[in-house]
């Protein structure tokens, strides 16, 4: 597994290597056919790129495209108005159901990268009694689809039923509890002077969680009984069920590759093993720690089957719930040109930081990225 | 760091210790790290599989024919429902009726359920896809390797846009690109053939190659997933090849070895180390591929394109057995572990670190 993960590396360094005038010339019917090969496959990826694009822009409000046309006669961005305001024949707006669903790939990935690191470090760097099978307990759960268990997961979810005003107490709790935790971290290394932008990035994330958790405690539901199984939070911790493991994984992989001289001299210097993780291993593992934020939230970002049976009401609906509704048969009377820009206006954010990202996440897809 | 290196610290003390307290003293060190995950895995990760092995021995559920449900305990005022009673145990029934496939359980999940064809479809679905997607990302990365083709760059930037887009956005914008009426491969075919033609990706029962008992649906999909997954395996191929040293090819070529002698012998066995493992994440993701199926065939026509988790989501999303849902994914597990173990073994992924 080592040699693959290297490979994102290896590959920038070739590509400049490429670049360079050094290489032989091909004959000149060997760069026509390669050529076309390279433009078909091109043709090919960006078929249906082009063709969703394209019927974005119609402005004919037609409800089925019946022709292909690269840009289609006075485009216009009519359908995106349209999919902002109302996308789907539930009252809500594109803002609340990306809320929704950022609140939702929000919450799982900083929960899940705040614990999953330091049990990742734990097995990297320790060696201890029951390792090797709490390791394959841990990476046999990732090979587990999160569908499989969807049906305990309702169950036990369901049978969780509090009045608001315990909710609100329980999730006060949890928020402070979080909130602190962060300051614990950056309050005595920023007094002892020895705070680096991973010290404030891991306690700042803490701080937000418990922030998140005390606005989402003093703005209950309506209802006076709160159903777990029928609340973002209830699907939050379903997802959490799979996406920990992920993390933990992902993250071990990537701690697996910071090379231990480092650590082998701090310990020399004295520094304890809370130093050596605050401040070497932490901030080395920066890049690791936002790719795995980044493929968790997108799995939170794109989320289907445990809102889709979770959820009922329309207030906590998501992105890809609605998406669903403008698909295929269960479209209706919804125009395929709002099903494109919808499309499109969801994959955005996601694609944009993924290109910025690309070269550490190949790597960390081949390390451990099987979670379904 | 000192618990890494027991020896050390045992000599130091110069007393002989019992292995419990020794046990201790190794797990000392990272259990505060291990703690919050460790809990947070058992409630939420362990617990429910194990109450998933339970309720699989359970009719838990909707139970139509009494016209109960176990699932809701909580009725107005905090009584339960009339509609409840606490789930019963029926053995090994849901086990023994999924994989004889009972008729009567056939019948109430609307006559389209076989498990031993779910279970070959999804192989073969599995085991075809990869097929495809390791080859044509091997080809397609020897291809944007060739020194001196002009634009790699644009190529590289071209070929990477499947990964970037979500998963269920694909599968959404191809079922649609599949539509019979409106979709744009149909329209495409039809430009080229010149005449109107309505091809029913979704809706044509009979296999189109007769012999091959496979829906049209199914190539439909195969085109989807193969246009997804093939840059990724192009990726992993790239990473690899540019390890190759050039002096390789050069000495072959010195010795009259031809271009296609060359990829057997040096490109392809060079790329195995890196394939192998990339191949078997791409299994287990591939068998596990529940937005494609989901969103485009919905497991038509007649439930033949259905895989096991499609199939699991509809026992409980569509039927409401859960614990017939429950049984249903202890087998995937069956199915998933063996396959784990090997893969394990293959990329040797929870051996110890010594770097």
């Amino acid at each position: 597994m080592a040699s693959v993960a290297t490979t994102p590396a290896r590959t920038g360094s070739a590509v400049r290597q490429g670049s360079s005038k050094s290489g032989r010339q091909l004959k000149w019917w060997q760069q026509v056919l390669y050529q076309a090969l390279c433009l078909f496959i091109g043709a090919t990826v960006l078929f249906p790129v082009l063709w969703i694009v394209s019927m974005s822009l119609d402005p004919r409000n037609i409800a089925r495209p019946t022709e292909l046309n690269l840009i289609p006669p006075g485009a216009s961005l009519d359908a995106y108005r349209q999919v902002l305001d109302r996308p789907t024949g539930n009252p809500v707006s594109f803002a609340e159901l990306a809320m929704n669903s950022f609140r939702l790939a929000g919450g799982v990935a900083l929960f899940a990268l705040l614990i999953g690191v330091s049990a990742a470090y734990a097995f990297s760097r320790f060696k201890f009694p029951g390792r090797q099978y709490a390791m394959i307990a841990v990476l046999g759960i990732t090979v587990l689809p999160t569908v499989a268990t969807i049906a305990p997961l309702f169950a036990l979810l369901n049978g969780i039923r509090i009045t608001t005003t315990l909710l609100s107490l329980s999730l006060g709790i949890a928020g402070l509890l979080a909130a602190g935790f962060g300051l614990l971290i950056i309050v005595p290394a920023w007094r002892s002077g020895t705070a680096v932008g991973s010290t404030y990035v891991l306690g700042g994330v803490a701080l937000l969680m418990g922030l998140i958790l005390l606005v989402t405690a003093v703005s209950p539901p309506a209802n006076d009984v709160f159903i777990l199984r029928n609340s973002l939070l209830g699907v939050g911790i379903a997802m959490i069920s799979g996406a920990l493991p992920f993390a933990i994984w992902n993250l071990k992989g990537y701690l697996d590759t910071i090379p231990k001289e480092l650590e082998e001299a701090a310990i020399i210097d004295g520094a304890s093993s809370n130093q050596i993780f605050l401040q070497i291993v932490l901030p080395l593992s920066t890049p690791a720690l936002a790719v795995t934020g980044f493929l968790s939230f997108t799995a939170g970002w794109t989320e289907f089957f445990l809102s889709w049976q979770f959820l009922t009401n329309p207030q906590d609906f998501t992105l890809a719930m609605a998406l669903y509704n403008m698909t295929g048969q269960y479209a209706g009377s919804v125009p395929w040109s709002r099903f494109a820009a919808f499309s499109i206006l969801v994959s955005l954010p996601v694609a944009i930081v993924y290109l910025l990202l690309q070269r550490y996440i190949v790597g960390g897809l081949t390390l451990g990225g099987v979670k379904g | 760091m000192a618990a890494t290196n027991p020896e050390v610290a045992r000599a130091g003390t110069g007393a002989p210790r019992s292995p419990l307290s020794e046990t201790w003293r190794q797990l000392r060190g990272p259990l505060i790290y291990l703690l919050p995950a460790a809990l947070v895995m058992l409630t939420v990760t362990f617990y429910p599989l194990v109450f998933q092995v339970w309720m699989s021995f359970t009719d838990y559920g909707v139970i139509r024919e009494e016209g109960k449900q176990t699932l809701n305990r909580f009725g107005p005022g905090g009584l339960p429902p009339a509609n409840y009673r606490p789930p019963q145990g029926v053995g090994l029934q849901n086990y023994t009726d999924i994989l004889t496939n009972e008729p009567s359980f056939v019948a109430k999940l609307g006559g389209n359920f076989d498990f031993w064809r779910i279970l070959g479809f999804n192989l073969w679905w599995t085991f075809s896809n990869v097929g495809f997607h390791v080859s044509l990302g091997i080809l397609i990365a020897v291809l944007l390797n060739v020194e001196g083709l002009w634009g790699r760059k644009i190529y590289r930037a071209i070929f990477i846009l499947p990964m970037v887009l979500p998963n269920i956005v694909i599968a959404t914008v191809w079922r649609n690109m599949f539509d019979d009426q409106y979709g744009a491969i149909n329209q495409l075919i039809s430009m080229i053939a010149g005449s109107p033609i309505q091809i029913r990706w979704f809706n044509q029962i009979d296999p189109p190659i007769p012999g091959i008992p496979l829906p049209l649906s199914y190539y439909a999909m195969l085109i989807a997933n193969i246009w997804l997954g093939w840059p990724f395996m192009s990726i992993v191929a790239t990473g690899a090849l540019q390890s190759i040293p050039k002096e390789m090819y050069e000495a072959a070529s010195i010795d009259g070895a031809t271009g296609r002698q060359q990829f057997w012998s040096i490109t392809l066995p060079l790329l195995r180390p890196a394939m192998v493992p990339a191949a078997m994440v791409g299994i287990v993701m591939t068998f596990n591929l529940f937005h494609i199926i989901y969103f485009m065939s919905g497991g038509g026509p007649l439930g033949r394109t259905e895989i096991m988790v499609t199939q699991a989501f509809r026992l409980v999303n569509v039927n409401q057995l859960y614990g017939v849902a429950a049984a249903f994914s202890v087998l995937i597990a069956a199915v998933l572990i063996p396959i784990f173990l090997i893969t394990n073994r293959i990329t040797r992924a929870t051996e110890t670190y010594d770097g």
